[in-house]
C-alpha cells in the first residue's frame, strides 16, 4: 500500500515541480530590474535590420496587477470583515447564517461569473466605463469579499465569548469591544484570510476578461482599461512571437514567486503573531 | 510455571523518554484469567498493550525485554500475526461505526484468505453465542453496531474479538464505561470463556479481580510489586505495599 | 449549544450619550451584511434578465439545442455542446484526479514519516494556490505537445477500439483540458480528504489493528468507510472548481462550438465560451445565448457547492486556507 500511496504522491508532484521548473527556466533569464519596469515590447521574433527584438518589459501588468488588487482589497476588506461582524457578532438572528450561507455559495460563483456580472451590468448602466479600472476593481471585489467573509467569520467565532462579556461588563461599548478587543484577538487568521483572497484576486484572469481589459500601457486613469499581469499571460501566451512569449513567462514566474512568498510570508509571521499574543 | 501461555521477562515500555513500566517478569498461565490491578497510571493498560505489539504502533515508544507466546518472542514475529493470536477488547466499547452487527463481527474473517458466506455465518453465530449476544440481536444482525447499547456494543466488540480465533483475549478494563448489569454479565462471559481462551484483564476494580481472576499482578508507578493467586494475594499480601492498596489506603 | 453561549445576542449598557455609536456601527455591519445578501441576487437578477432574450426565444429547449451558429443568416444557439463538454472535462478531472488525491491524502495520513506529513501536505495545497492562467500558459507549451506526441497516440494505440480515442491527435483537445483540470482538483480534495481521514478516531483504528489487521486493512476497514461522507465532500468541492475553470480550459481546449465526437476532439466549456465570445458577439441574441449559459453555469456551480458544504459542514474550516 506505501507504494500506491506514494506513487500517487509522487505523480502530483511531477506536473507542480514541471511548472515551477519551466516558468523558472524560461522566465528567469529574461527577469531583470528593466523587466520589471519597462513598456510592453512590440511582438517580434527574429532581429530586423539587424536591429534585435526588444526586450521591453512587464511594467504595465505588474502595475495593473498592484492597483487593481490594491484597490480591490480597500473594497473588500472593509465589506467582508463588516459582514463577518455581522454575522458572528449580531448571531442569533436569522441574518447571521444567511450572511453565511450566502458566501459560502458565492465562493462558489465561478470567476468568469463575476467578470459576466460586471461587465453586463456595466453595458447597460455605463457603457463608457465597462473596460475600466473601475470594472476590473469591481470585479475583482466580487471574488474577494466572500472569501474575506467566510474566513473572517470563522475567525471571529474562535474568539471565547467570555471575552466579550468581560469587555461589555466593564462598560466599554459594543462598537469597540468588538474592532479592539476581539477583532484584534483574531487578528492572524483575519489576516490570514485577507492575504489568501488576495493572493487569489492577483492570479485571476477571467474576471478582467472584460473589465480591466488590458491595455499597452500602465495606468491611465481609473476610467480607462489596465493592463495586469494574468491578462499580460493570458494574450503573450498564444503568440508566436519570442519575446512576448518569454516576457509570459517571466509574469508567470513573478505570480508564482509572489504567491508562494506570500503564503510561506504569511504562514511564518502569523505563527509568529499567535506566539506573541500567547506570551510565548 | 510451565504452562505459561504468555510471559513477559524483565519487560520495560517507555512513552519519549518516559518509562511507563519497569522491568517486569510476569506469566500467565493458558485457560487462566490473569488480573491485572493497580491505582490508576500504574502502568497496567501500558502492560497489556504490549502483549499485543499495540504500544509500539504510538509514536516514539519503545519496548525493552521479552514477551514470549508459546515460548516465542513475539517482539521477533511479525506483530500482525501476533495480534491475530492475541486478541484485545477495549476500555471503552469501539465496533466500527458504520458497520452491522454481521459484518462487525465477520471482519476478522475478511483479513485473511476466503470464506466462504456459510463459513462466516457460522462463525458469527458462534462468536455472538460465545460473547452471550447471540440470543438478544440474532434477528437483526443486519441492524447497525451503533444501535446496541453500551453493554450490548462491548460484548459485541467481545464477539469480534473471539471470531479471529485468538489464544489469548487481553481485556483492558472492559467494564469501567458499563453500568452494574452490563458487567455482571461481561464478568459470567470472562468465567465461560477461559475454557477455550487464555484471559489477561485489566482492572481498577479490586472486588471485580476478586470475581473473575484466577491470579492477580499488583503494579505500582510501573514495577511489579506482588502476583499470586487471586485468593492468596487478597487475604494474605506479601508485600505492605499490596496490603495498603487492597485494603484501601490508597486509590 | 454550550452554555457560554447566551441565548440571545449580547446587548451593550446603554450609556446615555453612547448608544449612538453603537446604533452606527451596527447599522453600518448590518449594511455590509445585506450587502453580501444582495450580491448574490444582484448576480442572479442580471444574468436572469440579461439572458431573457435567448430564453423568449429558445426557452427550456436551450438545454437541448446541441448547433451554435452564429452566421447572420442563420443562427441557432444550442447549449448541449457547453454543458457537455464542461461535463466531460469535469469528469476526466474526476476520474483522473480522485485516485490521485485519494492515494496521496492516505500516503500522508498512514504512510508517510511524521516529520514529513505537514511539510508535503503544504507542498501539495501549492499546486491550488498557482493560478489558472499559468496552467493553461504550461499546458499550452508543455502538456498539449507531450499529449501530442506521447500520450494521444498510445491511447489511441491500445484503446481507440472503444472509438473514443480516435481522430487528429493535437493535444489541445478535450481530454488536455481534462488532465489540467485533473492537476487543479488534486490539491482540493487531498487536503480536505487528509482531513477527515486524519479525525478518525484512534479507537477505530486500534479495534482493526488488534483484529490482526495490515495497513491496508486498517484503511479499508476502520478509515475509509468512517470517512466517507467527508472524502466524497471533497470530490464534489472539486468537481464545483473544475465545472468554472475558465482560463486552463480555454488554452488547452482548442475552442470549437460544437458536439465532441472523441476525446481529441476540440472543445468549448461554458466558462471558455464566455471568455472566447462575450465580448465579440455578433449580436444581441448571442450575447443573451452566451448569458444564458452562464446563468446555467452559475446554476450547476451553486448546486455542487451546496451539496458538497452540506457535507462537508463538520469537516469544513475555510480559515485553513488555500484549498478553497
Amino acid at each position: 500500500m506505501s507504494a500506491i500511496t506514494a506513487a500517487c504522491a509522487i505523480a502530483i508532484l511531477i506536473p507542480l515541480g514541471d511548472i515551477i521548473y519551466q516558468a523558472a527556466l524560461l522566465g528567469g533569464p529574461t527577469l531583470s530590474f528593466s523587466v520589471l519596469t519597462a513598456g510592453l515590447p512590440q511582438p517580434c521574433s527574429v532581429p530586423v535590420n539587424g536591429v534585435p527584438c526588444a526586450v521591453g518589459g512587464i511594467g504595465p501588468a505588474l502595475q495593473g496587477t498592484g492597483i487593481l488588487v490594491g484597490l480591490a482589497a480597500l473594497v473588500s476588506v472593509p465589506i467582508g470583515l463588516a459582514a463577518a461582524i455581522f454575522a458572528v457578532e449580531y448571531r442569533g438572528r436569522f441574518l447571521g447564517t444567511a450572511i453565511s450561507f450566502t458566501a459560502d455559495v458565492l465562493t462558489g460563483v465561478p470567476s468568469v461569473i463575476a467578470g459576466v456580472f460586471i461587465y453586463a451590468y456595466f453595458v447597460i448602466y455605463d457603457p463608457a466605463l465597462v473596460f475600466s479600472v473601475i470594472t476590473g476593481t469591481l470585479a475583482l471585489s466580487v471574488i474577494m469579499i466572500p472569501i474575506v467573509t467566510r474566513t473572517c467569520e470563522e475567525a471571529l467565532r474562535t474568539v471565547p465569548h467570555a471575552v466579550r462579556e468581560a469587555a461589555l461588563a466593564l462598560g466599554i461599548p459594543k462598537w469597540r469591544t468588538t474592532l479592539q478587543i476581539v477583532v484584534v484577538s483574531a487578528l492572524p487568521a483575519i489576516l490570514t484570510g485577507i492575504l489568501l483572497s488576495v493572493m487569489r484576486a492577483a492570479g485571476e484572469a477571467a474576471p478582467l476578461l472584460f473589465t480591466a481589459f488590458g491595455s499597452r500601457l500602465g495606468f491611465e486613469g481609473f476610467n480607462n482599461p489596465i493592463e495586469a499581469l494574468p491578462l499580460l499571460i493570458y494574450n503573450f501566451a498564444e503568440s508566436a512571437s519570442n519575446n512576448w512569449i518569454h516576457l509570459a513567462w517571466a509574469a508567470a514566474l513573478i505570480l508564482i514567486i509572489l504567491i508562494l512568498i506570500t503564503n510561506i510570508l504569511s504562514r511564518l509571521t502569523i505563527a509568529r503573531m499567535v506566539r506573541r499574543m500567547r506570551g510565548e | 510455571m510451565a504452562n505459561g501461555k504468555m510471559r513477559v521477562e524483565h519487560l520495560s515500555a517507555y512513552y519519549g523518554n518516559r518509562r511507563a513500566i519497569e522491568d517486569i517478569s510476569l506469566e500467565f498461565p493458558k485457560n487462566e484469567v490473569s488480573a491485572i490491578i493497580g491505582p490508576s497510571g500504574c502502568g497496567k493498560s501500558t502492560l497489556v498493550r504490549c502483549l499485543n505489539r499495540l504500544h509500539e504502533t504510538l509514536p516514539r515508544t519503545r519496548v525493552e525485554g521479552r514477551i514470549l507466546l508459546d515460548g516465542e518472542d513475539i517482539l521477533e514475529l511479525d506483530p500482525i500475526g501476533v495480534r491475530r493470536r492475541v486478541g484485545m477488547v477495549f476500555q471503552r466499547p469501539n465496533p466500527f461505526v458504520t458497520m452491522s452487527i454481521y459484518d462487525n463481527v465477520s471482519v476478522s474473517l475478511r483479513f485473511n484468505g476466503r470464506h466462504s458466506r456459510e463459513e462466516i455465518d457460522r462463525a458469527v453465530i458462534r462468536s455472538l453465542q460465545q460473547a452471550a449476544l447471540w440470543d438478544e440481536v440474532k434477528d437483526r444482525v443486519d441492524a447497525p453496531a451503533m444501535s446496541l447499547s453500551g453493554g450490548q456494543q462491548q460484548r459485541l466488540c467481545i464477539a469480534r474479538a473471539l471470531a479471529a480465533e485468538p489464544e489469548v483475549l487481553l481485556m483492558d478494563e472492559p467494564c469501567s464505561a458499563l453500568d452494574p448489569v452490563a458487567t455482571a454479565k461481561i464478568e459470567s462471559l470472562v468465567a465461560e470463556l477461559k475454557s477455550e481462551y487464555t484471559l489477561v484483564i485489566v482492572t481498577h476494580n479490586m472486588q471485580q479481580a476478586g470475581r473473575v481472576a484466577d491470579n492477580t499482578a499488583f503494579l505500582y508507578l510501573g514495577k511489579l510489586v506482588e502476583v499470586g493467586p487471586t485468593e492468596e494475594l487478597f487475604e494474605r499480601p506479601k508485600e505492605r505495599l499490596t496490603e495498603q492498596y487492597i485494603t484501601g489506603r490508597f486509590g | 449549544m454550550d452554555p457560554t453561549t447566551p441565548s440571545s445576542p449580547i446587548r451593550a449598557p446603554r450609556h446615555r450619550g453612547r448608544g449612538w455609536t453603537d446604533l452606527v456601527f451596527f447599522g453600518l455591519v448590518a449594511f455590509a451584511g445585506l450587502f453580501v445578501i444582495f450580491l448574490i441576487f444582484a448576480i442572479a437578477a442580471i444574468l436572469i434578465t440579461q439572458s431573457h432574450l435567448a430564453f423568449s426565444t429558445y426557452g427550456f429547449g436551450f438545454l437541448v439545442g446541441t448547433r451554435w451558429n452564429i452566421s447572420p443568416t442563420e443562427q441557432v444557439y444550442g447549449a448541449v455542446p457547453f454543458i457537455a463538454d464542461t461535463l466531460i472535462t469535469s469528469a476526466i478531472a474526476l476520474v483522473i484526479g480522485f485516485p490521485l488525491a485519494l492515494g496521496s491524502a492516505l500516503f500522508l495520513t498512514t504512510q508517510a514519516p511524521r516529520w514529513l506529513r505537514g511539510p508535503l501536505g503544504t507542498v501539495i495545497e501549492l499546486l491550488a494556490a498557482i493560478p489558472s492562467v499559468v496552467y493553461g500558459f504550461w499546458g499550452l507549451i508543455f502538456l498539449g505537445p507531450y499529449m501530442r506526441t506521447t500520450v494521444e497516440p498510445a491511447l489511441h494505440r491500445y484503446l481507440g477500439w472503444t472509438g473514443g480515442f480516435n481522430g487528429n491527435e493535437t493535444g489541445t483537445d478535450v481530454l488536455t483540458a481534462g488532465v489540467i483540470l485533473a492537476i487543479m482538483v488534486i490539491p482540493t480534495i487531498s487536503a480536505i480528504s487528509r482531513e477527515t481521514l486524519a479525525a478518525v478516531p484512534v479507537a477505530q483504528k486500534e479495534a482493526a489493528l488488534s483484529l490482526g489487521a495490515t495497513d491496508w486493512e486498517v484503511t479499508r476497514t476502520a478509515m475509509l468507510p468512517y470517512a466517507r461522507s467527508g472524502v466524497f465532500g471533497a470530490t464534489i468541492l472539486g468537481l464545483g472548481r473544475a465545472l468554472g475553470e475558465t482560463m486552463a480550459v480555454t488554452m488547452t481546449i482548442g475552442n470549437h462550438d460544437a458536439l465532441p465526437t472523441s476525446f481529441f476532439s476540440q472543445g468549448q466549456t461554458i466558462s471558455s465560451l464566455i471568455a472566447n465570445e462575450l465580448t465579440n458577439s455578433a449580436g444581441p441574441l448571442q450575447y443573451s445565448a452566451i448569458i444564458y449559459a452562464g446563468l446555467i453555469l452559475l446554476a450547476i456551480s451553486i448546486a455542487v457547492n451546496v451539496v458538497a458544504r452540506l457535507l462537508l459542514w463538520r469537516v469544513l474550516r475555510v480559515s485553513r486556507g488555500s484549498v478553497e
